[in-house]
């Protein structure tokens, strides 16, 4: 058995695989022994009480799913006293996902949440910032930074910042995260999206737009986790389109030292326990010892593009 | 008089459910809720033989699975699974599709589906050749509220709501219960008699009246009445319905001058997760006065006819 243990900053997880927020309930535990993961990154908490979307919520795609749930909360006192004691009745890390409209109550809120009972806070700032009308805070370095520093002063919990692939210039914002204080970058999120039905010539989602999640935008997110790996000396965990051990294998080959399972649990909701088998079966077959020498692991080639070019001069 | 609930109790569930000691999912979360009840069954992925496929009718078709367990002995009346619809050159569903239990049994590991073919997961779905394999994943949702101490129960149903309503009919059957049945569909050549009363016990039971849209019986203004009358000339225990938006609220409407008979609807809403996870599957309901969005997937599908907010409409 090979050891599957990872480090995300001063946290230590059993193995790399934990659920992405927003497709994670303890519901779940009916299907999937939730000791066996490496965290529960619970669904994302905002201070203010909110309905979420008009349904349609969820639409059907090419290899992925478009939805606009809106992040449903009935505010923190709430999710403290009914929500949270689900999760942490498990020998396994809890992470609070926050969202907030400002950086001031993300701060707060982040503050509040800050329990001995949860392991770590993923702040979701790619969630709209109000003060920028609507913009998320992670779709530009500089409110990034803005927003991770209003938490970092008010809480010395290990603090993950999940990052949107929306944004242009990924390094840049990863870099401002870090600057900020972050402990680990969660690169990423759902990509925004739209569908039609051309019968009904309606958007597919009740909220016209949403976020595209699943394999469809698995090679995006490898991607932009690989330019964060490069741009940032904190940890990243991987998320976006993941189904299989490979899959997890490819981005932490790309630069994650853990990841995040999303939509692929609507299709199977025990195959987080397949990820984590199928990563042990890997190290095995590939005489891998610890699965954390993975991480940044891809076999660049650096002096490539040169030679290549001196092999299509010659060739005229 | 105790009203009973088709599902199991604690007793029955399988132990394999608590994974390790320090793991206690079921009190992690409420048993119930303001309004409708949680599911609470061992939920699996499982790998299904098909055993017969084939059209009833220009609308419909029947697929009957061989399971890899029992099956049969831990789904009630109401309950869905969500079916891993097969890729095919044609259509490529990314998302399970919903799907009600039309029968069990008679093998402990045989389960039945009735379903018509509507969009990209069921246009796939119907390519299945017997002796295929295909991956379900349930139980999932709650079950309807059935006392067999009952004398009469009513039964509207229109569309889908056949399938979803055929266990419920064989189960009311079987304690003996007298049923009055509305069916409802587009043409005679639609309506599914034989299907929705499959044993001789439902169909010796049942007063029946088919309803059309074909001749404007099937109109609301029509078939108000002659469910008032039927209300009216024999005592119902129960009104149960699926299907129809419009014979729900038509029924909220009747219900509201019988308050002593238990109304049950089994809603429908696009999915994603089936369990309760990613809240795509929302409703509004009237929960004593407080209005709440529930999942149809997990605090249903069953709900009081009484509690859906019938104005919210999002399609």
């Amino acid at each position: 058995m090979a050891d599957l243990s990872v480090r995300v900053g001063a946290l230590t997880l059993r193995n790399p695989v934990m659920p992405a927020s927003g497709c994670f309930a303890v519901e779940y535990a009916e299907a999937l022994d939730l000791n066996r993961l490496g965290a529960l990154v619970v669904k994302s908490v905002s201070p203010d009480a909110r309905a979420g979307n008009p349904t349609p919520r969820v639409a059907e795609t090419a290899s992925g799913m478009l939805n606009s749930i809106g992040i449903p909360s009935k505010g923190l006192d709430a999710y403290r006293r009914d929500v949270l004691p689900a999760y942490t009745r498990f020998d396994t890390p809890v992470v609070v996902s926050v969202s907030a409209d400002t950086a001031e109550s993300f701060g707060e809120a982040c503050e509040t949440l800050s329990l001995p009972e949860v392991a770590a806070i993923e702040a979701n700032i790619s969630c709209p910032n109000l003060e920028a009308d609507g913009m998320a805070f992670a779709m530009q370095a500089e409110s990034t930074y803005k927003a991770v520093s209003a938490i970092r002063r008010r809480t010395s919990h290990p603090l993950w910042v999940k990052l949107t692939p929306n944004a242009g210039q990924i390094a840049l914002i990863a870099r401002a995260a870090e600057d900020a204080g972050a402990d680990a970058i969660v690169m990423g999120n759902t990509v925004l999206g739209m569908a039609i039905d051309v019968r009904t010539r309606k958007p597919k989602l009740g909220n016209v737009m949403g976020g595209l999640s699943g394999p469809a935008i698995k090679p995006l997110a490898v991607r932009l986790v690989h330019q964060c790996h490069r741009a940032v000396r904190i940890p990243i965990i991987g998320c976006g389109g993941i189904e299989t051990a490979d899959d997890a294998v490819e981005f932490m080959l790309a630069g994650a030292t853990a990841v995040q399972v999303g939509t692929a649990s609507f299709r199977d909701p025990a195959v987080m326990g397949h990820i984590v088998d199928g990563l042990d079966a890997y190290c095995g077959a590939n005489d891998v010892e610890r699965i954390a020498t993975l991480t940044g692991a891809v076999a660049l080639d650096a002096q490539l593009s040169d030679r290549w070019l001196r092999f299509a001069q010659q060739s005229g | 008089m105790s009203v009973v609930s088709l599902t199991p109790n604690n007793a029955t569930r399988p132990l394999a459910r608590v994974p390790s000691p320090t793991c206690h999912p079921h009190e992690a979360q409420p048993d119930t809720t303001a309004c409708g009840s949680a599911a609470g069954h061992l939920v699996a992925t499982h790998r299904c033989r098909v055993l017969t496929h084939h059209a009833v009718n220009a609308r419909y078709r029947y697929l009957r699975l061989q399971a890899d367990a029992p099956v049969a002995l831990t789904t009630r009346p109401g309950q869905f699974y969500q079916l891993k619809c097969p890729v095919t050159e044609n259509d490529a569903p990314f998302l399970l599709r919903p799907m009600s239990v039309y029968g069990t049994g008679p093998e402990p590991d045989t389960m039945e589906f009735l379903y018509n073919v509507t969009g990209v997961g069921t246009r796939a779905l119907a390519t299945l050749t017997e002796g295929a394999s295909l991956d379900i994943v349930g139980p999932l949702g709650n079950t309807f509220t059935l006392d067999t101490q009952w004398q009469r129960v009513m039964v509207v149903a229109r569309g889908v709501g056949l399938a979803t309503m055929a266990p419920l009919v064989q189960r009311a059957a079987a304690a003996g219960l007298r049923l009055t049945v509305v069916m409802s569909a587009r043409s005679e050549a639609d309506l599914m008699r034989d299907e929705f009363l499959r044993s001789p016990e439902a169909r010796a039971l049942a007063d029946v009246h088919c309803v059309f849209d074909s001749d404007g019986s099937s109109a609301v203004a029509a078939l108000e009445p002659r469910i008032r009358a039927l209300l009216a000339a024999a005592p119902h225990d129960a009104v149960y319905t699926c299907g129809s938006h419009r014979l729900l609220m038509l029924l909220q409407r009747v219900l509201a001058a019988h308050p002593e008979i238990t109304g049950e609807v089994a809603m429908e809403q696009r999915m994603a997760c089936g369990m309760g996870v990613c809240l795509s599957c929302v409703r509004l309901f009237d929960c004593d006065g407080d209005k709440q969005f529930l999942r149809v997937c997990r605090e249903g599908p069953v709900f009081a006819i009484r509690d859906v907010v019938g104005e919210v409409d999002f399609g």
